[in-house]
């Protein structure tokens, strides 16, 4: 920790975290400058807004079921074990962090897309993915599942070893250990990756539209209906950004509670 | 993050002051239909080095309103450059070309061969979203058909694009059957989708405008753009891209 000395450095530091601050919050605080409270109220009254919020919260959390459910063991393997290639893997699953979202759209259709290259298998399979709610997910799931993926495994890194030893000398399986060791005990870890992609599933727009389209009550989430509204109503985009902000906002906050009460219940364990 | 915000700062002072005297930098907002054209026009336009955004005139006239200044505003209709004008934030708008709408398919194994194709049941249709021009005039078109064929095809719907690079990308993706396009935008891409004709009482009229935005700092070379859009370079490479001459009032 850094002692709060004074001294021009103990200032630098202190005027960087201003400006980052500034820099940070200004964009929000001037959503919410232009946007009054009855303002949120009437812009979820508008045609399209409650059903893109309705599309937004589904197709997020149906993202965040399928990546929690793959990601957590996936994770738990790479925190793990060291084998060949390992380095590669996590690379290679963290590589759509990096990537910016027109590309994860390009991407996506360049491989599922009715011309990509699984895209025969996909028809066959009677499937459709472009222009679907089910399009929508799977470009969410695509963009936000590293983000819990790095997250997780840095959880289950930081677990001290000797309680999953304990565990494993007491008797218990592999995957009781995991279900009821690791898990608990990397907790926090997980439950932050969760937060992160749930926000970065949220505000999906670029894959989203390339890869789904933009259709109300089917493809047009939040982000897409802001868009929509930003040439004609802008009062209407601000609001509903604003109400996008909100619910952000408020999925990180319960999050950060969670861990919270998380952290000390795998502390007790 | 600090570092990155801080760096972003400083690269943006600096690139105010880099804009050298010689030749001033021209920055046009253009419908996104104009891409090919205007990318010809620009490399061979002496006056400014031309700098182009591409996107729907919607967008990019909702951009201007919120304080954004490009040089030159350049729509895909007279609408939205009339209504800039009527705001005082540009100066009178001038009509540079005009456009055909077509119904573009895929160029090899299309599903549909004619407006009617497009009423049938599971065809999937890709259109402009109701803001842009692109969008506009296709619910111009339908809204002259019968109620019930309009309500068939507006069925088949799939997705409703921001800009017509939208709609071509779905179109030449596969990811629907058919698209409302400009005549342009189909010759755009080279061969891989295929132009069907709107029977001429449906066909719309669209005519481009094009206007200085107020408080450009190259109001000369913005002008002289626009000229040259009127009888000059830029008329040829609308030609050449397949734009039709300004419609007559």
């Amino acid at each position: 920790m850094i002692p709060a000395r004074r001294g021009w450095f103990g200032a630098l530091l202190v005027a960087a975290l201003a400006l980052a601050l500034l820099f940070l919050t200004l964009p929000i605080v001037a959503i919410f400058v232009d946007t009054g409270p009855l303002d949120l109220v009437s812009s979820l009254g508008e045609e399209g807004a409650l059903e893109a919020l309705r599309l937004s919260l589904l197709c997020s959390a149906t993202a965040i079921v399928i990546i929690v459910l793959v990601g957590t063991p996936a994770a738990y393997l790479l925190a793990m074990r060291r084998f060949r290639g390992r380095a590669a893997i996590v690379t290679l699953v963290e590589l759509p962090l990096v990537l910016p979202p027109a590309v994860a759209g390009i991407g996506l259709l360049a491989a599922l897309g009715p011309n990509g290259i699984l895209g025969g298998v996909v028809k066959d399979a009677g499937l459709e993915l472009v222009l679907t709610t089910t399009g929508v997910i799977l470009a969410l799931t695509f963009v936000a599942a590293p983000f819990y993926l790095r997250q997780a495994q840095a959880g289950f890194e930081a677990v001290d070893p000797t309680w999953l030893d304990a565990s494993r000398t007491l008797g218990a399986s592999e995957a009781r250990t995991f279900l009821r060791v690791a898990i608990p005990a990397a907790g926090p870890g997980l439950i932050a990756g969760l937060a992160l992609a749930w926000g970065r599933a949220l505000g999906e727009f670029g894959a989203t539209l390339m890869f789904a389209g933009s259709f109300r009550g089917i493809t047009q989430t939040v982000p897409l209906a802001i868009y929509e509204r930003f040439s004609t109503d802008f009062t209407g985009a601000l609001a509903l950004s604003a109400v996008l902000v909100a619910v952000s906002a408020a999925l990180l906050l319960s999050v950060k509670l969670l861990s919270g009460s998380a952290w000390l219940g795998g502390a007790a364990r | 993050m600090l570092l990155v915000a801080s760096f972003t700062a400083a690269s943006a002072c600096g690139d105010d002051e880099g804009a050298g005297p010689e030749r001033p930098r021209l920055t046009v907002s253009a419908a996104a239909s104009l891409k090919q054209a205007f990318t010809a026009y620009g490399q061979g336009f002496e006056d400014a080095s031309a700098r182009f955004s591409f996107a729907g005139s919607d967008e990019l006239a909702a951009q201007i309103r919120q304080g954004v200044e490009p040089d030159v505003f350049a729509a895909a209709n007279t609408k939205l450059p009339d209504q800039l004008f009527a705001a005082g934030l540009v100066e009178k708008p001038t009509v540079f070309a005009g456009n055909r709408l077509v119904l573009a398919v895929p160029a090899d194994g299309a599903e549909v061969a004619s407006l009617s194709d497009l009423e049938q049941d599971g065809v999937k249709l890709a259109v402009g979203s109701g803001d842009v021009p692109i969008g506009s005039y296709t619910r111009t078109v339908l809204e002259k058909l019968p109620a019930a064929r309009s309500r068939a095809i507006l069925e088949n719907v799939r997705t409703e694009e921001p800009d017509v690079a939208g709609i071509t990308g779905k179109l030449t993706q596969g990811a629907v059957d058919a698209g409302f396009l400009y005549v342009t935008d189909v010759r755009g891409t080279g061969g891989r989708l295929r132009a069907i004709e709107l029977p001429a009482e449906l066909q719309p009229s669209v005519a481009y405008g094009v206007a200085v935005v107020k408080g450009s700092e190259q109001p000369e070379a913005a002008r002289a753009f626009i000229a040259g859009l009127l009888d000059g370079a830029g008329a040829q490479a609308l030609g050449d891209a397949g734009f039709e001459p300004p419609p007559g009032p």
